[in-house]
């Protein structure tokens, strides 16, 4: 069974890959992915404010002290070179190139212009075969509209594409008026790839201590669903590859998305929960299931069932619900 | 000899530059202002960096300075080359092994940036009498004067040791030269090879203990044979100046550079000649050369090799046509006939003259803890010198109204040096001024032909501490040793401080003045205080003005300020082309701050490229337009002392102060920091009263003293000032309540405001106290302030001494000069609360000895009786022997009260006399009544008969002392453990307070042993492989010493109850306190947090071991923290100091995250282990006691 599939410019051998976590974070893990047949490692996501954040609050954590008395002209060591955690990540991008032979996708998390995009170039160096762009933020400000937002997103990809030659995917959240319209706007900027969707940090409140707290969960199927309508949707209409990101966990899961159009499937959650050998126990399932139905490929599964080839489109779109809410109502016995 | 590159160091480094060349071994230990060779010397090996010979030096810290001494004895006997640095005590410390070292003829060469001894005070500055202590010893000592100097002469040092087998102390003046900045011509690794004599290494080698050779070293002699072996080294110290003199000479040829073991300097037929040794013979050699060419006929003599002293070298120098010498020595002998130097010179003097007539000598005294030495006193010693009978002993650079010992001089007399220019830069210690004044040197330093020179003057305070950086550049060399008098330049970085001292009193006429302000240009005028105003018309200064706050706001650098200052100094100043100048600082910028991050460097680079646009001139109207003056500083109504002499202190002007206005013998009064208001505080806590709960807590982490409460009677508030709040108090009917702010003694440290557990409901981001800005608050807070303190306090007779009950006790520590946030003080605050009106405390020498005690203003302070904590400190090494000492006197006294008190049962009657003797003081309500008791007693005593007087004046001893040694975790795990240790062991009643913030905060941040496994520290710059020292389990071995391990921000209540608990315990107590520092590396408002995740890591267990439970049968040890419940990394990674482990080498940090995970787990299981036993009861076997001691030696 070919399950082979081109994914920023690297062909994988399934479709089938680890995403954006802490499992790369040790070489062990990483190995452990690798025999558990990943066809590439994903970095855990370096945060733009890292970048600054670290850098900064390290600066301002020596220099604050400097020169505070005669007796002490600073408090800390001044090590011959920081290694921030910039540096840090692009060793561990070194390191895990070094330990394992599939190719290592580095993934990179910012939102405004800055310094900080220079730090591609050096993940580029250091030997990342791809570059998860994470467009994670929460836009609060009510003086900037829908469309700066979108406008500075896509000046940012160009930005970005114009400093490395790697293939840059760009991970969004599903939080647009328009996911067509950006999406769009995305593959001219030059993205070359799509991972649909972000699953964002949530608030929960501690109701005792009156404070607010940061939680991430791990995903479930049911998460499914919206990533689905949009790789359906998405597919039919652009040629930029796609990978689903979020509810992936049984085998069905893995179906369900590559027919609505997915090129690569991430899973996260499913690995962080069962561990790295879950992926073989994925991939078998994904190949036992292609041979039962006699698919001869993973390409032809690809999506077969997406707006533009599904036999009822209508059910991706808004009519979904009113075709529903009809049918309930011309059901006989319904007042 | 090739072109030399050019460095611009301070002088600690360019004397370490060579020492780590030429060393193998190099055993340390920090004290100022020594300490940053060492931290150079232990940097750059870290960093691998190879001496002469291709190997890293291997540098030690030792516990101590003795340590370090008997280290380097141990390294030089087994044929290292080996080198110390130190200062002033760490001197006196080395003492006894330099005297082995001298007397084996052992080649070795220590550096000292010569410091003060302390004596009636401690001071960290320079003059030379560490090095005058040493005299004696047998080293050969050998003086430098300058940067430069210091950078030669050291390896003249090092080479002169090897080939003379005399052992040498290179000395040069602590700050003046340790901390000057300056341009230097660098000895070459070739240079410095060629000085270094691989025979006598050889021969040094050949001498040490090897088995394969074996000899004996350190015999034991006796009066038949110690004399005459004693005397054998004489060759050996005779030839030495030979030799000096030979290495200087080889010197001289490789580097261009002549030195002379006494160098004359001035008219060749000159009649006046001052002798003298160090940065002073700089300052003379300028006002020489200024003398001469106005035709007068001066000299000065440089003494550079002191020990041995070079007599016929002396006497060659000296001009025959002298008539007059005046020799000064930077340090004082009381009593002797004369201070060394002087001495020397007289006696070479004389033994050559003998018996003829020769010329005139006298002595002097200058420059003691770095007083200024300038041209204008050394021109009023050649007047002097001209007189027809000059003063001898006399001092320059004080009044002296007391002794009349003081010369006159001109105070305002400089030289000027065409070409020069010079600027002054007053700052605050945490907005970088001294640091970017640093790099400018060193870009003028390294972009002109110019010479350039750095000082700076830092004050006595930890928060808001000021800076004035003297900066001079122009041909070369330059000097002028001593501060800017005239400067051409005055950059004041910090608009309050036009309001804090004259900051235009240094300015020349015409001088450029940059503000950095937050007015528009043609607002400022009327900002400035009439002082200023006048003093700009009358020096027709030009006024500049920038908000640079702004600037670096908008840049994102927060309140650094100083690139942006940087900026408009060198567009202002001219020294450089502007864009060259702006293309130099971001050079140095890239340099300094690109290890650290690319967005570092961007944003100093946005704040330098925003800066000239926001740089204005401000018009100045021709006229005073002030409708203020500059506020006094301190109130008319402060205490004659405080008005008289701390003001002056205050105001930067203490130079001023004659002898006469200080106490002979180093007594200073308390309760002087109340009237020093610094308003460092932007931002001040407001309180909400009917939202807070009442718990106190904010005045329990108030590191200031500066948030109180108060309960006191519904009646007490009719008189109150407007703003004043108070809400009826929960735990008692009709008793008011009131938190109160002192708003010009709060420095905005925000713990209060962390820590408050009350948040409104409806809006949980308010909560009972929240931060405002203090100026429009000053004026109503000082009222309610001071109606405040005006209200009854509570009667400490009916007080349950719990958290909440402590904080409604006055503090009798407040508003020191600690850091804001300061994780010590709050623990000394709860002392002078809980025992404050019968507590003496010793302290350490350190952080908690500088806010308590270094001038101009004391934070310990009296109740309304006027009892209050009476403390002292007498060294660093001795503090808890000097405690038990304290614990012992007093003992004595009571025991004394006692044995009187009962020669008077007759008058006094039995009974009462019995109530005396037997009162129980266990008990605020106990010590009350024996209050009473003393003061019935005194007024019973008839008012005369000696007896009588005997015992009024014994009296108070009757009342119970609590006597509390106080250190830093330095003296408790290091330098003075041995004595700690040995005060443990005794059954005397003192109580041990350590405040361990896990490093040597005070001299900046080396490790100790407290030092936690992983932290990255000076002396342990990778991070600590091994894990901290538990003290506390060491001393529960002695089964007889209660000891507690605390953390306020953790669990106050336990902390409260440890010190009630150390206090009553009648033997002593240890109790280790967790202190968050600055030199963790994190914005100390979250301290509080930090202790709780030390605590909930169990990093930080909290117990308290208690041998009153041993007979009850109980176990002694009580644990007051569970098992680590939060992750150690999670604690760890919130501080730069492991981050700073982990961005070194992230594996190795995993590797250390692991060990200190085990290291926590084991140490907890242990104390888990350990709170379950309980100590066998067995009855005391009288045959088992060991035989009198007496009896075995």
């Amino acid at each position: 069974m070919d399950l082979s599939v081109d994914y920023l410019g690297l062909k994988l051998a399934h479709p089938l890959l680890p995403g954006a976590s802490p499992l790369a974070d040790e070489v062990g893990t990483a190995r452990a992915l690798e025999d558990a047949g990943a066809p590439a490692i994903t970095l855990r996501s370096l945060f733009e404010e890292q970048l600054t954040q670290e850098q900064l609050s390290t600066f301002m954590a020596t220099e604050q002290h400097r020169e505070l008395s005669a007796e002490a002209s600073s408090l800390l060591p001044e090590p011959a070179d920081y290694r921030l955690g910039p540096d840090a990540y692009l060793e561990q991008i070194r390191k895990i190139r070094g330990a394992v032979k599939v190719p290592v996708i580095a993934s990179l998390n910012g939102t405004t212009p800055g310094g900080w995009i220079d730090f591609a170039r050096l993940i580029e160096q250091a030997g990342a075969s791809a570059l998860e762009l994470n467009l994670y933020s929460v836009p609060t400000d009510p003086a900037r509209d829908g469309a700066a937002v979108e406008r500075d997103t896509l000046e940012l990809v160009r930005t970005l594409k114009s400093r490395v030659a790697i293939p840059v995917a760009v991970k969004l959240s599903p939080f647009y008026t328009s996911v067509s319209s950006i999406a769009r706007g995305l593959e001219e900027a030059g993205a070359d790839g799509l991972v649909l969707f972000n699953r964002l940090f949530e608030p929960d409140i501690d109701v005792d201590a009156l404070e607010v707290k940061r939680v991430l969960r791990l995903s479930d199927s049911s998460e499914l669903p919206l990533r689905l309508r949009w790789l359906a949707i998405l597919s039919a209409q652009r040629r930029i590859p796609l990978a689903i990101s979020g509810g992936v966990h049984e085998v069905t899961d893995v179906v369900r998305a590559l027919m609505a159009g997915a090129t690569v499937v991430q899973v996260v959650s499913a690995l962080l929960r069962n561990g790295p050998s879950r992926l073989l126990s994925l991939r078998a399932g994904l190949e036992r299931w292609l041979v039962e139905r006699e698919y001869t490929s993973v390409r032809q599964l690809r999506g077969s069932m997406n707006l533009k080839a599904c036999p009822d489109p209508s059910a991706y779109q808004r009519a979904n619900y009113i075709h529903l809410l009809h049918g309930w109502r011309e059901h006989p016995g319904v007042p | 000899m090739s072109t030399p590159r050019l460095l611009t160091v301070d002088g600690n480094e360019a004397v370490a530059s060579v020492a780590h060349r030429v060393s193998e071994t190099i055993a340390i230990y920090p004290i100022t202002p020594s300490s940053p060779m060492a931290e150079l010397a232990d940097e750059w090996s870290a960093h691998g960096r190879q001496n002469l010979w291709g190997v890293v030096p291997r540098v030690v810290q030792l516990q101590s300075e003795a340590g370090a001494a008997g280290t380097v004895h141990g390294a030089l006997q087994a044929g290292a080359l080996t080198t110390t640095f130190t200062a002033s005590q760490g001197l006196l410390l080395m003492i006894p092994n330099l005297y082995k070292i001298a007397g084996e003829l052992t080649p070795f060469c220590m550096h000292v940036a010569a410091r003060t001894l302390a004596t009636h005070a401690l001071s960290i500055f320079g003059d030379h009498s560490d090095v005058m202590a040493c005299r004696q010893i047998g080293l050969a000592l050998l003086a430098s004067g300058s940067v430069q100097e210091a950078h030669d002469l050291a390896a003249v040092a090092h080479a002169a040791t090897l080939r003379s087998r005399v052992p040498f102390l290179h000395f040069f003046d602590g700050f003046r030269t340790s901390h000057e900045v300056g341009k230097i011509a660098e000895i070459s690794n070739e240079q410095l090879l060629a000085m270094m004599d691989e025979v006598s290494i050889a021969a040094h080698r050949a001498r040490a203990l090897d088995p394969e050779r074996p000899v004996l070293r350190g015999t034991a002699q006796n009066p038949d044979a110690y004399f005459q072996a004693r005397e054998a080294c004489n060759p050996f110290h005779a030839a030495c100046p030979g030799v000096v003199q030979g290495e200087m000479d080889r010197f001289g040829q490789l580097t261009g550079r002549r030195y002379q073991l006494v160098d004359y300097h001035g008219h060749p037929e000159a009649d006046r000649v001052v002798v003298a040794m160090g940065s002073g013979a700089e300052v003379a050699h300028e006002t020489v050369d200024w003398l001469v060419a106005r035709g007068e006929k001066v000299g000065i003599l440089k003494v550079r090799l002191y020990r041995p002293f070079p007599a016929q070298a002396f006497l060659a120098a000296v001009p025959r046509t002298v008539r007059a010498l005046a020799v000064l020595d930077r340090t004082k002998e009381p009593g002797a006939p004369g201070e060394p130097l002087y001495l020397d010179v007289l006696t070479t003097l004389a033994e050559a003259h003998a018996p003829g007539p020769m010329p005139v000598v006298v002595g002097g005294r200058y420059g003691l803890s770095s007083k200024e030495f300038d041209p204008g006193m050394v021109r009023a010693i050649f007047e002097n010198l001209g007189r027809p009978e000059p003063k001898n002993h006399f001092t320059i650079g004080i009044v002296d109204d007391v002794s009349r010992t003081s010369l006159e001089w001109e105070r305002g007399f400089e030289i000027a040096f065409p070409g020069r220019t010079q600027a002054v830069f007053y700052g605050l210690g945490s907005d970088g001024t001294v640091g970017a004044n640093k790099a400018s040197i060193k870009i003028i330093g390294e972009e002109t032909e110019h010479a350039a020179q750095g000082y700076f003057v830092y004050d006595s305070k930890k928060s808001g501490a000021m800076t004035i950086s003297h900066l001079r550049f122009g041909p070369g060399p330059i000097r002028s040793s001593y501060l800017v008098k005239q400067a051409g330049f005055v950059g004041v970085h910090q608009f309050q401080l036009v309001d804090r001292l004259d900051v235009l009193e240094l300015a020349a006429p015409g001088a450029v003045v940059l503000i950095n302000a937050p007015h528009a240009p043609d607002e400022l005028w009327d900002q400035l205080p009439r002082e200023f105003q006048q003093t700009v018309l009358e020096k027709r200064l030009q006024l500049h003005v920038i908000d640079a706050v702004k600037v670096a706001q908008a840049a994102g650098m927060g309140g650094r300020i100083n690139a942006v200052m940087q900026a408009c100094f060198f567009a202002l100043s001219g020294v450089l082309p502007r864009d060259a100048a702006i293309a130099e600082i971001k050079k140095s910028i890239e340099k300094t701050y690109k290890k650290k991050g690319a967005e570092v460097v961007r944003r100093n680079n946005a704040a330098v490229d925003a800066s000239l646009a926001a740089l204005f001139p401000v018009p100045v109207p021709g006229r005073i337009t002030a409708t203020r003056g500059r506020p006094p500083v301190v109130a008319p109504e402060a205490p004659d002392f405080v008005r008289r002499v701390t003001a002056v202190m205050l105001e930067n002007k203490g130079d001023l102060l004659p002898v006469s206005a200080f106490p002979v013998d180093g007594t200073w009064p308390t309760a002087t920091a109340r009237w020093e208001k610094r308003n460092l505080a932007l931002e001040i806590p407001v309180w909400d009263a009917p939202l807070c709960i009442q718990c106190n807590k904010c005045a329990l982490v108030c590191p200031h003293a500066a948030i109180r409460t108060k309960v006191y009677g519904e009646g007490a508030v009719a008189m109150a000032p407007h703003g004043f709040k108070n809400v009826a108090f929960k735990g008692q009917q009709g008793s008011e309540y009131t938190v109160q702010v002192a708003p010009e003694d709060c420095t905005g440290c925000g713990l209060c405001v962390e820590v408050c557990p009350a948040k409104d409901k409806a809006n949980p981001r308010h909560k009972a106290l929240e931060l405002a800005p203090q100026p429009p608050l000053r004026e109503q807070e000082r009222k309610a302030f001071d109606f405040f303190l005006e209200l009854p306090e509570v009667d400490r007779t009916t007080l349950r001494l719990d958290v909440k009950g402590s904080q409604l006790l006055q503090p009798l520590m407040e508003f020191s000069g600690a850091c804001a946030g300061c994780g010590e003080t709050p623990y000394i605050k709860m002392l002078t609360q809980l025992f404050g009106d019968r507590l003496i405390i010793a302290n350490a020498t350190g952080c908690s000895s500088i806010y308590g005690g270094n001038l101009p203003s004391t934070p310990y302070t009296v109740n309304r009786e006027g009892r209050g904590p009476a403390w002292a400190n007498s060294l660093f090494e001795d503090n808890a022997e000097f405690g038990f000492g304290i614990r012992l006197g007093a003992d004595s006294l009571r025991h004394l009260a006692e044995v009187v008190l009962k020669r008077h049962a007759p008058v006094l009657g039995d009974a009462f006399v019995t109530e005396l003797l037997e009162a129980d003081q266990s008990t605020e309500g106990g010590i009350a009544a024996q209050r009473k008791r003393v003061a019935e007693l005194k007024a019973r005593l008839k008012p005369d008969g000696l007896e009588a007087c005997k015992l009024r004046g014994l009296a108070d001893h009757l009342v119970k002392k609590s006597v509390w040694i106080v250190g830093g975790d330095g003296w408790a795990y290091d330098i003075g453990y041995g004595g700690l240790d040995h005060v443990l062991s005794t059954d005397v009643d003192v109580n041990i307070l350590v405040l361990d913030t896990e490093v040597y905060s005070n001299t900046g941040g080396q490790q100790s042993k407290a030092t936690p496994l992983g932290a990255a520290a000076k002396f342990a710059a990778a991070g600590k492989s091994i894990g901290k020292k538990d003290l506390g389990l060491l001393a529960m071995g002695y089964r007889t010493a209660y000891v507690a391990q605390v953390a306020f921000g953790a669990k106050d209540a336990q902390t409260v109850r440890a010190l009630l608990e150390a206090e009553s315990y009648r033997g002593p107590s240890l109790v280790i306190a967790y202190s968050h520092c600055i030199a963790h590396g994190y914005d100390l408002v979250h301290g509080l947090e930090q202790q709780k995740r030390a605590v909930d890591s169990a990093t930080w267990p909290l117990y308290r071991f208690d041998p009153r439970r041993i007979p009850a049968g109980q176990p002694p040890l009580v644990l007051d923290s569970g098992p680590g419940k939060l992750p150690v990394r999670e604690y760890m990674r919130q501080e730069a100091r492991f981050r700073i482990t982990e961005t070194l080498d992230p594996e190795r940090y995993r590797q250390l995250l692991g060990w200190a995970l085990q290291n926590v787990t084991q140490r907890y299981g242990v104390y888990e282990q350990l709170a379950k036993v309980v100590v066998p009861q067995v009855a005391a076997i009288p045959d088992a006691r060991p035989p009198p001691a007496a009896a075995v030696e």
